[in-house]
């Protein structure tokens, strides 16, 4: 096997890595700031349904919740969900909830008396939330999400146990061809990877430095 | 008529009673000053007025118009967004938005709120487009003028397009003044403007105050400033213990008190001052 084909060969598995991550990140983001609002219901069956989800999604490995989602629906006779579905869902799912608790904090860190300063103004709270709040929440999260982001970077790893055939599951290919090189190869996709992230992060962290809070 | 008519209001949280029936009545263009220790309910009487809390009981009027009425109705959320614009608030922790520049600050709510008018128009199709986008960069231009003008009567010309971690505490309680002034409030309340600042910025925050008053801006000023209170305030409520203790011009309650409270109070704030 030459460096080439092996560095081919782990690409096409990083194209996988790469998809699992963008969709998960589509899904999470949007999909934690539902739960987030769920957690912070005033109507406590809603904020404690939320509460049990988020601990129980937490409180599970995610190579088990991969699994779950995987076989589960097998039992009862459906046909759920293709490999890659199936890994996206529990990713999406766990990441939603993780952050939807960076979310929370970043809301609960707004003083209070923005709101108020927005309602004394005659906003409404909607508008409060976009025009005031919002701003100052992404400004707190970004580290804790740059964080959370990369973690998901190397946690895509977990969707080979059922077989979902990214970069790591790929240089397990050939490490049972007696091949183990390209296993400790594929940390410099990693790396680059996070790499990028990183800067990206530094960036957006910049651009709000403007303001304090 | 009185601009503002409070009769009876009673607020309690829990089992404690803060305001236990507090009355009184301001005309326009005066300035009252709400002085008393701290827990003896100044604050929360304030709050009331702006709905930042809902009075348990009692009525209050504005401009011979009911603004809240414990046997009304609960009002909906716009309508008491519709009703708080009579007063404004200014905040003793200044709470102004730090993503926003001082003049951003000043514009954004009256924009917002004359934009959602104009998209209401533009849906009942009173208005087309063409007159929609018109009157859009109507708003725009009217809004910022009248922030501009605001900040030059706040001596804040220079700082339009600073961010409020750019300023002196005394300069963003100035800019606070000036946003709460940008819809035009009947009666403007102050929550103890000056007592989250250094003592040398007090001064240009309270001169701000008192220029308000030649400008015949009704005003309430819950404050510890006694000296201030008793130049700039027509009238002068003393709290304690969530009642009305005394009440009159500055003259006769600084210089002839008659409850054993006040005396008391004005004691210790002369001890104090000396």
């Amino acid at each position: 096997m030459s460096f080439t084909e092996v560095t081919l060969e782990l690409l096409s598995g990083f194209a996988v890595t790469c998809q699992l991550f963008i969709l998960t990140l589509i899904f999470a983001i949007p999909l934690g700031l539902l739960v987030s609002f769920g957690t912070m219901s005033k109507f406590s069956p809603v904020k404690y349904f939320f509460k049990v989800i988020v601990w129980i999604v937490r409180g599970v490995p995610l190579m088990l919740q991969i699994f779950i989602v995987f076989y589960v629906p097998g039992f009862f006779g459906i046909t759920f969900l293709d490999r890659f579905p199936s890994a996206l869902v529990a990713f999406v799912i766990n990441y939603a909830c993780y952050f939807s608790e960076i979310y929370r904090a970043g809301i609960e860190a707004v003083p209070h008396g923005q709101t108020e300063a927005g309602l004394v103004l005659g906003m409404t709270r909607r508008q409060i939330f976009t025009h005031v709040t919002l701003q100052q929440v992404i400004k707190r999260i970004i580290p804790p999400m740059g964080n959370e982001i990369i973690t998901l970077v190397k946690d895509t790893a977990l969707a080979r146990v059922i077989s979902v055939i990214e970069i790591t599951k790929k240089a397990e290919f050939f490490a049972d061809k007696a091949i183990i090189w390209p296993l400790f190869y594929t940390a410099v996709f990693y790396l680059v990877f996070v790499g990028v992230l990183t800067l990206l992060f530094g960036y957006l962290e910049k651009k709000q430095s403007y303001y304090k809070i | 008529m009185s601009i503002l008519e409070v009769k009876n209001i009673t607020k309690s949280f829990g089992s404690t009673e803060v305001l236990k029936g507090i009355s009184f009545t301001l005309e326009k263009g005066e300035v009252l000053a709400i002085i008393g220790s701290s827990g003896s309910g100044k604050t929360t009487l304030l709050r009331c007025m702006n709905y930042l809390e809902v009075p348990d009981g009692g009525s209050i009027t504005v401009n011979g118009q009911p603004y809240f009425d414990s046997n009304e109705k609960r009002l909906s959320e716009s309508e008491i967004r519709q009703r708080r614009l009579h007063f404004g608030l200014v905040f003793q922790s200044f709470n102004l938005f730090p993503q926003y520049t001082v003049l951003q600050n000043l514009v954004l709510a009256a924009r917002l709120l004359q934009r959602s008018e104009l998209k209401a128009e533009l849906k009942e199709k009173k208005i087309n487009k063409l007159v929609f986008r018109e009157k859009r960069t109507k708003i725009m231009n009217d809004t910022e003028q009248n922030a501009r003008a605001l900040l030059e009567r706040v001596g804040l010309s220079s700082k339009a397009d600073f961010y409020p971690c750019q300023l002196s505490g005394g300069q963003q309680q100035r800019a606070a003044i000036a946003r709460a002034l940008s819809l035009t409030p009947d009666i403007l309340c102050f929550d103890e403007p000056t007592s989250a600042l250094d003592p040398e910025l007090t001064g240009e925050v309270l001169n701000v105050i008192r220029s308000l008053k030649s400008g015949d801006t009704t005003m309430i000023v819950v404050t510890h400033e006694m000296e201030f209170a008793r130049n700039v305030a027509d009238r002068i409520i003393f709290m304690a213990n969530g009642v009305i203790e005394e009440s009159g011009t500055s003259e006769e309650l600084f210089n002839n008190p008659k409850s054993e409270l006040l005396k008391n109070f004005l004691g210790k704030a002369n001890q104090f001052s000396k």
